[in-house]
Parts: structure tokens; sequence; C-alpha cells
């Protein structure tokens, strides 16, 4: 038979099922089961009315059962077991394997790079492309052309940068566009103004914005201005949570600028770009974060234009700027789609595989936790410590995904 | 003095002209109403005199200093919303305070506004809630308390009260009008389509429509002495009776003819040269009265009475009209629908419009 018209069957047999399933199934409860008729009507249209959610909620819950539910558990369980003792049961052995592997703790430390960098420039980009494009004429094209990456699959994606990445022996022309850049800088003072100052100046507004973060997020606390009311004791753990990470990122930025003056830059050698050490992780951030900007921006544009214009007049009238009504009217009026979009980019970010195992494949201290499991698991066959890391990634999910649907729901309320 | 002055001000959207160049002054002190029909382009205006819109033409003094280029939150200005325009986000305190910390006040300074407001308005108890967790009036009052904190030289209202339910809306106007008595020296700037609110409120009212100044009046004169046909329509309800005939006879005491033939003496003086001419002539249903003479303004049937207690509407069917003439009368009515009745009014009372709409004046 012809492959066609095999799937063209399989189409109908499968949308056919599950018509005639609701159809079925539904009138088998209102007639057979509690005919609305007889002495009983009034009760049975009642029990039928409180067994028909069931009925349409079945297949979904069947379904996830079997291929997310049980998966869980069965997970959790090969996670405790060894394959080469026949798959007997070894307790926490695999866990205590896996901690004392550096490379697992490798993986665990880019993951958490991953997780501070991307969702913050995806969010932040979006935010600033959805605000700048909202009332521009062109803006409509500006939003297409930045949304496209999405549409490629992460592997794709993992392609194209890895031309932009690529490197020609020396002497050679260049394909890749971040070496043919390079090869242009020469070490005299055009490249001292473009690959020290600059980045310093750049370095240095990062480390200043978290400076202005700490005291934006401490003023309150600080008593510094009356009349606010009372906050909840978790608004005290999340300003100590931002002060830390933030102050961590200035700890970084000025370690950074240190080092940037100290290294001595190989001009007019070109680089493996993939191969350097934590600078080859945020190359790989690149890419997601190229892809997720997209993801960001629709949502808080859409969030942006849900603004009421009259306090953003009433702001004008009260005489604030452009950036005051942008961080003080706009922003904390979409903070909970903000939130939104932050955690569940997060989320991707937990699982990121594709782009690793595309262009370095964990070489070279890139590893990632997803990609750990699939090496221990399909690669080494060790499912016992395969199964350990995929609870280890599915633990760290947990959390953000619950904050995530409870943020949603209240927005949707 | 902080007056305004609106010399020639225009506005237009690329090439649709909404404001046709407006002339208008107003005192310090003054309460002055904005009112027409929707889309005749009064909160437009609003809005110029705010900021919030350019002006296409035109100058636009506050306090004797040209303000077409100075941004809203410099040209001593404070306006209230109608949808309140609350940030959501910040608690009353907040909302009131924002415009000060933003001009940079010292923290007392705020407090001290804040507080003072606050009491003007007795939200004291409620500095600490989100706007959200405030009733309609709360909110608007908390509005209102915001401007106040500005110490403005001149208020704006952009449809106050049109967001809340009838019993509110009186409770807040009766605010409003205590709030102005209490500022005499700050110039309040009232848009609305809603005449009572307008007649209660004003010190000057400035009747709108299509973007030109119609009249402009303390409420009693326009009511008594409207200037054209369409102030004389639009204050007033129900609106005022209008019939179409002809001049008749001219001299002090102008009479004009209807279409069934019936000519009625007005009292109002009309010149030579409009005998002849199409005029329209009217009288409110309020000043009609009930007769049993020969000496009637209009004899027709009835065929809607609508009793409110306080006043009965009579819909009188003349033979000859399209419109039915609307008569008010006082307290309950032994009238039915069929009846034939005769009305008659003070001839002081009546009105009498040229073809274009401009009133004879007595």
């Amino acid at each position: 038979m012809h492959p066609a018209l095999q799937g063209l069957i399989t189409i109908i047999v499968g949308v056919g099922g599950c018509v005639g399933y609701f159809y079925f199934s539904n009138q088998f409860l209102d007639r057979v089961l509690f005919p609305a008729r007889g002495e009983n009507a009034g009760r049975n249209i009642n029990r039928a009315n409180q067994i028909r959610p069931w009925l349409f909620m079945f297949p979904a819950l069947f379904a996830l059962g079997l291929y997310l539910a049980y998966p869980v558990f069965a997970t959790f369980w090969l996670s405790l077991t060894d394959r080469d003792a026949g798959g007997a049961f070894v307790g926490l052995a695999n866990y205590i394997q896996m901690a004392g592997e550096p490379k697992f703790w490798e993986a665990m430390s880019n993951n958490m790079l991953w997780l501070v960098i991307v969702p913050a420039f995806s969010t932040a980009f979006g935010l600033l492309a959805a605000q700048l494009t909202d009332r521009i004429s062109w803006g409509g094209i500006a939003k297409s052309l930045i949304f496209m990456p999405m549409a490629i699959s992460f592997v794709g994606a993992a392609v194209i940068w890895k031309l932009v990445y690529d490197t020609r022996p020396a002497g050679q022309d260049q394909i890749g566009i971040l070496n043919a850049v390079w090869l242009a800088f020469d070490g005299g003072s055009f490249s001292v103004l473009f690959l020290k100052i600059v980045p310093l100046l750049l370095i240095a507004g990062f480390a200043v914005l978290m400076g202005l973060a700490i005291y934006q997020t401490l003023r309150p606390v600080l008593g510094r201005e009356k009349g606010h009311g009372k906050s909840h004791w978790w608004a005290h753990v999340l300003r100590g949570v931002i002060t830390i990470a933030a102050l961590w990122m200035i700890w970084l930025s000025l370690g950074a600028i240190v080092s940037l003056f100290s290294a001595t830059l190989p001009y007019g050698e070109p680089q493996t770009w993939l191969t350097i050490p934590f600078w080859n992780s945020i190359f790989l951030m690149v890419v997601l974060v190229w892809i997720q900007t997209g993801f960001a921006m629709v949502i808080l544009s859409a969030a942006l234009r849900g603004i009421p214009e009259e306090t953003i007049e009433a702001a004008v009238i009260d005489g604030a700027n452009p950036f005051q009504i942008f961080f003080k009217i706009k922003v904390p009026q979409i903070m909970s789609t903000i939130v939104v979009v932050w955690t569940t980019i997060t989320i991707v970010v937990l699982k990121v595989f594709d782009i690793v195992f595309a262009m370095t494949n964990g070489q070279w201290e890139t590893q990632v936790l997803a990609n750990y499991m699939y090496d221990k698991l399909f690669r080494a066959n060790d499912w016992g410590v395969g199964s350990a890391s995929a609870m280890v990634i599915m633990l760290l999910v947990t959390p953000i995904l619950v904050w995530n649907v409870y943020n949603a729901r209240k927005e949707t309320r | 003095m902080a007056g305004l002055k609106l010399e020639g001000l225009k506005k237009s959207y690329g090439a649709v002209d909404v404001i046709h160049g407006v002339d208008l002054e107003i005192r310090q002190g003054e309460f002055i109403v904005f009112v027409g029909p929707s889309g005749c382009g009064k909160s437009t205006l609003l809005r110029m005199i705010a900021g919030l819109e350019e002006i296409t033409a035109g100058t636009l003094e506050i306090d004797g200093m040209v303000v077409n280029d100075v941004p809203p939150s410099k040209r001593g200005i404070a306006m209230v919303f109608q949808s309140y325009a609350l940030y959501p986000h910040m608690t009353v305190y907040d909302n009131m305070a924002f415009g000060l910390r933003i001009a940079g006040q010292s923290n007392d300074e705020i407090d001290r506004r804040v507080r003072s407001a606050a009491s003007i308005l007795q939200l004291e108890d409620y500095l600490d809630r989100l706007p959200k967790a405030l009733s309609g009036g709360q909110r608007q009052r908390v509005a209102i308390g915001r401007a106040i904190c500005r110490d403005p030289k001149v208020f704006l209202f952009d449809e106050p009260l049109s967001n809340l339910d009838a019993a509110l809306r009186v409770a807040t106007r009766i605010e409003i009008a205590k709030l102005n008595e209490s500022m005499p020296e700050t110039t309040m700037i009232y848009v609305t389509h809603d005449q009572v609110e307008a007649m209660t409120l004003a010190d000057r009212i400035v009747v709108l429509s299509k973007g030109v100044i119609e009249q402009v009046g303390p409420p009693m004169e326009l009511y008594d002495r409207p200037q054209n046909l369409f102030v004389a329509q639009f204050i007033g309800s129900p609106a005022m009776n209008i019939i179409p005939g002809t001049i008749e006879s001219t001299g002090d005491s102008a009479t004009i003819a209807f279409a069934n033939g019936k000519s009625v003496e007005t009292g109002i003086a009309v010149a030579d040269a409009d005998k002849g001419r199409k005029a329209s002539f009217g009288v409110r249903p309020e000043d009609l009265v009930a007769t049993t003479g020969d000496d009637f303004l209009f004899e027709g049937t009835v065929s809607i009475v609508e009793a409110l207690g306080e006043v009965t509407l009579l819909y009188v069917e003349d033979l000859t009209e399209d419109e039915p003439i609307i008569a008010k009368m006082p307290g309950h009515q032994q009238v039915r629908r069929g009846d034939k009745l005769r009305f008659t009014a003070d001839k002081a009372k009546l009105h009498l419009f040229d073809t274009a709409g401009n009133t004879y004046r007595r």
C-alpha cells in the first residue's frame, strides 16, 4: 500500500476513533448508565454531569500517565539499580558515584551559568525589543525578524552558529564571521579601543547596573521612604537572593576587568572559538539567547500593549521622564508576565541539550546536565547514573515549573 | 494671576481638523465646564491644555506665560482621568507621592502633602492599600488626591464621574463642589457630557460642538438666553421643542406661521427684511401650561404619558408635526393617552431662531 494512503487511513482511524469515543461514551452515559427518564430522572442527570468531565479527561489523563508519570517513577527506580549487577537495588550508590565525577560538577556549574545568563539576556533583550518596536512604523517587520529564530530548530540554529564560529587555518579566507572580524584587529590603537576600552565600559556599566539593582531592591528595607505597606516574608527572602546574585555579578565583573587588562590577546591568529574554556559556553548561550529573545519579545509586547494608556499619561503629567515611565510605571505593571517569561525560558535552559550536543558535545568544558545524561545513558549504557542525572534535572525543573504555573494562573485570574 | 488664555487654538490630525480655532479667557479661580455631545472635541481641548496633545496652531497661556511647548509637568496643572488612571502596583500613598518623588521633594514634605490631601478626602485609612482593594468612589478620590498633592494652579477633570454609579456620582459631584469652594485660588476645568454636572458645578459653561465654541456663559444665561439652536436644544432636559415655520409679520412682536396654518405672536423683535423667511420657533417643555381657552400655542392628542412622580411628561402629537411636542407638567396629572389638550406659554419664555440657527434677540 502507498505510504500516503496508509497515513490517510491512520488519520481517519485516529480522528474517527477519538470522535467515536466521545460520542459513544456520552451516549452510553446518557442512555444506559443514567438515563434521563423514569422516576430518578433529575438525580440521573446530576450524576451523569458529574461523570461527564472524567469522560473527556480520561484520554489525556491516560496518555499523560503512561508517557509522563510512569517514566518518572521508572527512571527513579532505575536510578536506584545497577545494570552490571543484573538490575539489583543499590540504594544511592549511583548518586554517590555521580557526585564523585568532576564532569558532573562541570555540567552542574555550567548549567547554573546558563540558568543565570540566558533567561536574563533573553528577557532583557525581548523587553527592549518589545518597547522599541512598539511605536515605529516598521516595528512589525523588526518584530518578525526577531521572532524568526523561534521557527528554527535548536539543531538548525546550532549549525548556523557553528558556521559563525568556524575556523580556517591562518592564511586562508575565514568563512566564520567571528574570525573574519577578529582578524581585522591588528593590535593597534583601534584594537585597544574596541577590545579593551569598549568591553571595559560595558562591563563597568553592567556592574553599575547591578549596584543600582541592589539599591532599588534594598531601598524599602532601609526605610528611606515613608508610607510603604508591610511586605511579606518571602519578599525579604527574594530581596536577599537578588542582592547576593547581584553582588556575585559585580564580583565577576571586577574580575573580568582585571583579566581583560592582564590578558595579551593573540592578534592576527584565527581562533577556534569553541575550544576556549568558559568563553565557549558563552558562545553556546548566545545561540539560545538568539532563539529565545523572539519568544520573550512577543509575550512582553502583548503585555506592554495591555497597560492602560491613562496610567502613562498620568505619569507624564506627574513629570516622569521616559526612563522613569518605563521602569517605574510600565515594568512593574507587567512584572508578572516578565516572571512567567523568565521562568519559562529557565525551564527551556535547564533542559538544554541539542545546542551543546550539536556544537561541542560537551567537550572543552561545555558539558551540561542533559548532555551528561545522554552520555551516560546512551553512550556509556550506564542506566543507573544516567537516570540519576535525569532525576537531578527534574528536581531542578520542578520548583521553577510550580512557580511558573502559579504565576501563569495568577495572570489569568 | 493664574488665568488661562486660549487664542485661536487648533488641532488637526493630518488633514482632519478636530478643533477649529478656540478663543477663550478663563479667570483665576473660575470653575469652567466644557460640555458637548461626544466627538465635539471637549476632551481633546482639555488634553491640549494638559499638554498630552500637541497644539497645531494658536497659543495657550497659563498664568501669563505661553506654554505651547512646555511639558505637562511644568505647566502647573494636574489632571483627573475618567478611568482614574491610578498606578495599579503602588499603594494609595505611593500613588499620591509619585509625582512629588519625581520632582525630588524631601520625604518630610512629601509625607506632609500626602497626609493633608488624604485628610481632605478622608483617605487616611486607605493609604496602605492597593487601588484594586478600593471601591470606584474611593479610587476616584485617590485620583483627586493625587492631583491635590501636586498643588496645581489649574485642575483638569476629564469626565471624572462617568465610571461611577448614579448615587455615588451625586455624592462625588458634591465633594468636587466643596473642593472647589475650599480652593478659591485654583482654576478648575471640567469636561463632561452630563448637563446636570455642568449646570450644578460651573461658574461658566463652554458649550462645544464639532470643535467650535457655541456659547460661553453662566449656566442660567445659557438656559434662559441660548445664542443659537444648538445650545437651546443641548441645555435642558427634555430638550426644547422646536417647530419650523415662516415669519409672517415683523416688528417689535413678530408672528410665525406653522405648517398647519396656525400663527403665533412671539413678542420678539424681527427686522422687516426677514419677512417670509424660514425660522424655528422654540419653547421649553417646562414652560408649557395646559389651557382650555382659545389663546393656545399647540393643540394635540397625548400619545405617551410618562409619570415620574415630581413631574409628568406628556408627548403630544400635533396634527402636522413629525416629532411629538413634549410638555413637562408639575406633579401628578390626570391625563390619559388619547386626550386632546391645548397648551400655552408665557411670551417671555418663547424663543425664535433664524434660518442659520441663531437666536433673534429680544
